[in-house]
């Protein structure tokens, strides 16, 4: 057998199912390359004990002939996911000891589909930021380094940073992430895999910590298109515990897989040509254009005209809703409570919270709270609601044309940590090419498409219709073939 | 519009956040910054169009009105801070 770290998910279950190996055999190579990853700080807590009772029950039940989609395959799960009886923080103090006393309706899909959990990975918090600099847990270390000699240590990306990190790394085959601004596709970019946001309300968000409920969607991260396929059809599905679920059949996204894009008319958004574009981004940028030309597609430039306006947009909708969202941390029924001597209860709150929420995370609150105060709700939030109108109608009107936008996923290669935690709005920059696909519920990918000069991954970004995941995939899969990405980062953890 | 210290500690109040005067004052900063920002949207012409509410067009569904949930006192609690008699407890808040 090959390094089992090496399989992927499709590998994995396939190998078990033939009888090549046992989901005991994998599970412990897992375990172990989780153990040897720690300098990674990618997990906040480590369950080989669940990943390895799921290898042997899958072991088990093949004995008797029955296999489920994901028997024997181990997966991380992002700390956003709460998980029944293993503590769920979403990264911040303000939950440290949580132990959920139910599961999200994902991580129950994905179990009742066969796979076990490595454990609960690192991430920023609340899922807000875009390196994974804000987790109370510490910084996740990208297993990437540029090849100047340097060690300098690079983001993975974020908020799914422990995701991307782990399995850039071959700690974990796949992982669970979640997308609010490009929370999947950014850090995905940045270490070389792939992950798919897909359509709003195609994934449960039952169970899912919340932080801006219009724009949270999960979706998988894996090393190739075919695993984000398999793993988001385990995913996606209405659930009635979720008023925004979408009541639609799941297609059979793996199965239907194509590479081709014969037929297939790509949309290149004028706007995206941002100012202070590093000129490998566009040539990464025009490189995908000729992949996907290869494919077969035609391609076609497009105007999306209210481009600029997504990212104040976002950061006005989005802090509005966590702050909402996040009054429920009190300090009364969950996570922790801070009561200083003599306090009451407002005390009580105000103390908690203060202790509680990172600078990142007090930051957008109070951004929020003040767009959402009386007499600045209109000028803010509503005008903000009204120009997201306008750029979701900017998608519609070019989806009459074309089938699929391509973009590069992110404005430049992972950059060092502490590069750009000084600077809040520097940071927020970074997702100008995947908050507008957020911001109008669109189904969107990241895949790796080459290296830059310091030898770091770049990451393109395909952008589909509503529902459209597999129009999105089969656009990956065109890329992914084509590109020859087989660049990993050499071990030196 | 811009923030000065008392309307950040009118915020952090509203938003049950202690902070210190230092903590405000390097708020003032960087809050003025986001929210000079964010005021490019008043460039965009946003006449005659309506919010959006919903992101993907979907129906609010309607159920039988019928308990499906509850009797799991214990499970509730089971993360309290502080709890007894099968309640929350929290601070005197009446003398």
């Amino acid at each position: 057998m090959t390094n089992a770290t090496d399989l992927t998910v499709a590998e994995i279950r396939d190998g078990f199912r033939d009888g090549e190996f046992t989901a005991r055999e994998i599970a412990e190579e897992f375990v172990a390359a989780v153990e040897a990853g720690r300098a990674l700080n990618t997990f906040i807590v480590e369950t080989p004990e669940h990943a390895l009772a799921a290898a042997d029950a899958a072991d088990q039940e093949r004995e008797s002939g029955a296999v489920r989609p994901l028997s024997g395959v181990p997966l991380g799960i992002k700390d956003l996911f709460c998980t029944e009886g293993v503590q769920t923080t979403a990264a911040s103090h303000i939950l440290e000891g949580f132990v959920p006393t139910y599961e999200s309706t994902i991580t129950e899909r994905l179990f009742l589909a066969g796979a076990g959990m490595l454990g609960k990975l690192n991430m920023d918090q609340f899922a807000m930021g875009s390196s994974n600099e804000t987790s109370y847990f510490g910084n996740v270390l990208s297993p990437w380094r540029r090849n100047d000699g340097g060690n300098a240590a690079l983001a993975p990306g974020g908020s799914s940073g422990g995701s991307s990190a782990a399995i850039a790394a071959r700690m974990v085959p796949a992982a669970t992430g979640t997308d609010t601004g490009g929370s999947i596709r950014q850090p995905a970019a940045f270490t070389g895999i792939c992950g798919i946001k897909p359509t709003y309300g195609r994934c449960s968000r039952w169970g899912v910590v919340a932080f801006a409920s219009s724009l949270d969607q999960a979706g998988p991260m894996a090393r190739d298109v075919r695993d984000c396929a398999i793993l988001l059809e385990a995913m996606s599905g209405f659930d009635r515990k979720d008023a925004t679920s979408l009541d639609v059949p799941v297609p059979a996204w793996e199965a239907a897989l194509n590479g081709s894009l014969k037929g297939k008319t790509i949309g290149i958004p004028k706007e995206y040509r941002v100012d202070n574009m590093p000129a490998e981004i566009d040539a990464l940028w025009e490189r995908g254009i000729a992949l996907v030309k290869d494919a077969g597609a035609e391609v076609v430039e497009v105007s999306l005209p209210h481009t600029h306006y997504a990212l104040p947009t976002y950061y006005i909708i989005a802090p509005a809703e966590a702050s909402s969202n996040l009054a429920r941390y009190d300090g009364v029924r969950y996570g922790l409570r801070d009561l200083p001597e003599g306090a009451n209860l407002q005390d009580m709150y105000a103390a908690t919270r203060a202790d509680g929420f990172g600078p990142e995370v007090k930051r957008r609150i109070m951004i929020g709270t003040y767009v959402l105060s009386a007499g600045f709700y209109d000028a803010y939030y509503t005008k903000a609601q009204k120009v997201r109108a306008l750029i979701a109608r900017d998608f519609e009107q070019a989806f009459e044309t074309v089938d699929l936008l391509l973009t590069p996923t992110a404005p430049s290669a992972a950059f060092a940590l502490g590069e750009k935690s000084d600077d809040p709005l520097a940071m927020y920059l970074n997702d100008v090419f995947t908050v507008p696909a957020s911001l109008a519920g669109l189904p969107a990918m990241s895949v790796p498409a080459g290296l830059d000069a310091q030898g770091l991954p770049l990451g393109l970004q395909i952008i589909g219709k509503p529902l459209d995941e597999q129009g999105v995939l089969d656009a990956g899969l065109a890329i992914e073939q084509r590109a020859g990405f087989t660049a990993r980062p050499d071990p030196w953890w | 519009m811009s923030v000065d210290a008392t309307i950040v500690r009118k915020i952090a109040s509203l938003a049950r956040i202690a902070a210190s005067e230092e903590e405000v004052a390097a708020l003032v900063p960087e809050l003025n910054n986001i929210l000079g920002w964010v005021e490019q949207l008043g460039e965009v012409d946003t006449d005659g169009i309506e919010p959006m509410t919903a992101v993907i067009p979907n129906t609010l569904r309607l159920r039988e009105d019928k308990i499906t949930d509850g009797d799991i006192r214990d499970k509730v609690l089971a993360n309290a801070p502080q709890a007894e008699h099968g309640f929350f407890t929290v601070p005197k808040v009446i003398e």
